[in-house]
């Protein structure tokens, strides 16, 4: 036998097209920003449901991202999810009812705090919350898809009845922290400061998580054990601990996202988690099963189209996010960027 | 201690409600390379894959340079020291070839000198260190998987099928750096197709059939005997 040739190795460089079609989830978020322009006509307008939908699609991306990297990991399905956003919202809003004073101020830094806090507390009630849920609900369930659907629907009702035990069995109206109040105006179009902070905070979510996810060992195992978990503990990663991390930060996230869509609604019921999973579950597929990027993106479209279209044609607004994830699974029936394997 | 590094006695092993390892007994000695052959669909790959742990055994035991492997999990099993190279390759396609090389060594970082052993047997993983793993060719997939088996110091390398559907020529880079790994001492473990590769790398052989070991003996021995391949493998090595 020869020594190894110097065989010259050859990599195919990436197309135009291919590139083209990497980036192409990326480029719809201004395509339909320029398009609900063009439909809009008054600027003022479409300025305010722009931010309004991105709010929104922040929101649901909070939501969101936990789940599609538990599905993407473990392939597991978690109607349950719905529940911490419920109790996420109901911790927080108490918290902030306790801090009265703080919170009807017309100081920045003390409404600021206060908001901190309640996320804070929501955050991690429900990441100690997701923890149990793991172990007594998700465990026993591993890769029987059936059973988990029932179970973790029957994990749901107990805690949203828990909601009710807790807190009563009616919704609780609130009112944002002062300076959270009110609009600015910007070129004439009344921007919600609120939906201002919501914008904020899901970017600084979603450039932390990509961090984490890119720059991070831990990271690094993460996006390998969505691809092959299999693999991941042949080379000596204990899996499992992965999992229930990445369970307990996306119950922690859902519970942040909670939060927030309560603040912004300024009512919160026991259900309204349960009410937001349709949402979530469109953005986790058109975004494609176990990405974080792709349900950032789908959720952002999400948020802008229900805005546009509801503004646009009233009628419509319910389905239009059904219609949103029949166009892009016609384009891309994985999801705009699948990171699961096929099964 | 026993020149073995790793026994598996009577070993069963089921996938779903089929019967696939039944009463599998081997010895991989320690130092060198031993061949698992066998038609296919005999259970080597089934065979290698209960040693990881990715199969449970249903019963028997499975010990590696003394230590029960039989209870632990999979990444327990990798810590002490296995290597896996399974069939498919088990590439991370989203992740470039560089953090392939970083996850595989779990101990630590990724040793410098080790490195430049690994580049020296497989150039192309430094000219696309940056790049990700989906983007290589066949060839360079296995050979990145075969290298993230060698990014640390193993007391046992599992190599299954090594240079399925390759090139001769990228054949031929594989064996030699399997030739390598064994000059350093290392214990092989290797289900391989190719005769001529398997004859040159191969010390020992273990020949299966039906979930079980049925031969095991010198490599040249049975190399050399036509009479026998036909016999333990229905057909000569020859031919494959
Ligand atoms: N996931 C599975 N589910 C059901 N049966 C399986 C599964 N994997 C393997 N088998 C069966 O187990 C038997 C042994 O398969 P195995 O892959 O171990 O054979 P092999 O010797 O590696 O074959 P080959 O030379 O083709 O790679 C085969 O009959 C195969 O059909
Ligand atoms: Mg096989």
């Amino acid at each position: 036998m020869s020594d190894a040739p110097d065989h010259s190795p050859t990599l195919a460089a990436l197309s135009i097209s291919d590139r083209l079609g990497q980036a192409m989830p990326y480029i719809l978020i201004p395509v339909l920003v320029v398009l609900g322009f063009l439909a809009i006509g008054s600027t003022s307008s479409w300025l305010t449901l722009t931010v309004s939908g991105l709010a929104m699609g922040m929101m649901i991306f909070l939501m969101a991202s936990g789940l599609t990297l538990v599905f993407g990991l473990m392939d597991i399905i978690n109607f349950g999810h719905g529940a911490f956003i419920s109790v996420g919202a109901f911790v927080g809003v108490s918290v902030l009812m306790a801090m009265g004073g703080w919170t009807t101020a017309p100081s920045l830094p003390l409404n600021l705090i206060a908001v901190l806090l309640a996320i804070l507390a929501a955050t991690l009630v429900t990441g100690i919350l997701g923890w149990g849920f793991e172990r007594v609900i998700v465990r026993p369930v591993y890769g029987q898809h059936l059973h988990q659907i029932l179970v973790t629907v029957g994990g749901l009702i107990v805690i949203e009845q828990m909601i009710h035990v807790i807190w009563g069995p009616h919704e609780i109206f609130l009112t944002r922290p002062e300076t959270f109040q009110g609009a600015i105006t910007y070129w004439g179009a009344a921007l919600e400061k609120f939906r201002l902070l919501a914008v904020v905070l899901g970017l600084i979510v979603f450039v932390t998580m990509r961090l984490v996810l890119r720059r991070t060992k831990i990271g690094l195992i993460v996006r390998a054990g969505v691809q092959n978990g299999e693999m991941v503990q042949a080379l000596g990663y204990r899996l499992r601990l992965v999992f229930v991390g990445v369970f307990i930060a996306g119950s922690a996230l859902a519970g942040l996202g909670g939060v927030m869509w309560g603040l912004y609604q300024e009512v919160i019921t026991a259900g309204m988690g349960e009410e937001m999973m349709i949402l979530v579950f469109i953005v986790v597929i058109i975004g494609g099963l176990g990405s974080v990027e792709g349900a950032f993106i789908g959720a952002l479209l999400v948020g802008l189209t229900q805005n546009y279209i509801a503004f646009l044609e009233p009628k419509l607004a319910l389905i239009s996010n059904i219609g949103l994830m029949a166009v892009i699974l016609m384009w891309r029936p994985q999801g705009m960027m699948p990171v699961v394997k096929a099964k | 201690m026993s020149d073995d590094i790793l026994t598996l006695k009577g070993v069963y092993t089921d996938i779903a409600q089929y019967h696939i390892l039944a009463d599998l007994d081997l010895n991989v000695p320690r130092g060198g390379v031993t061949m698992l052959l066998g038609r296919n669909g005999v259970g080597k790959t089934t065979t290698l894959r209960t040693i990881m742990g990715l199969w449970a055994a249903k019963k028997g035991q499975i010990t590696l340079d003394g230590t029960d492997l039989t209870a632990l999990p999979t990444s327990d099993r990798a810590r002490l020291g296995i290597g896996y190279v399974p069939e498919d390759m088990g590439i991370f396609t989203d992740l470039t070839v560089a953090e392939n090389m970083i996850l595989a060594a779990a101990g630590g970082g990724l040793d410098a000198k080790r490195m430049e052993w690994i580049f020296g047997a497989f150039p192309a993983l430094r000219t696309f260190w940056t790049s990700e793993a989906g983007n290589l060719s066949g060839g360079q997939k296995q050979m990145l998987a075969i290298a993230r088996a060698m990014a640390e110091e193993r007391q046992l390398y599992l190599i299954d099928e090594p240079t399925k559907g390759l090139a001769p020529a990228i054949v031929s880079t594989m064996a030699g750096a399997l030739r390598d790994l064994k000059k350093q001492g290392a214990s092989i473990l290797l289900v391989e197709q190719n005769f001529a590769v398997a004859k040159a790398l191969g010390d020992t052989a273990a020949v299966m059939d039906d979930g079980r070991v049925i031969w095991t003996g010198e490599m040249a021995e049975l190399a050399n005997d036509a009479d026998l391949q036909e016999r333990l493998m229905g057909l000569s090595m020859e031919t494959l």
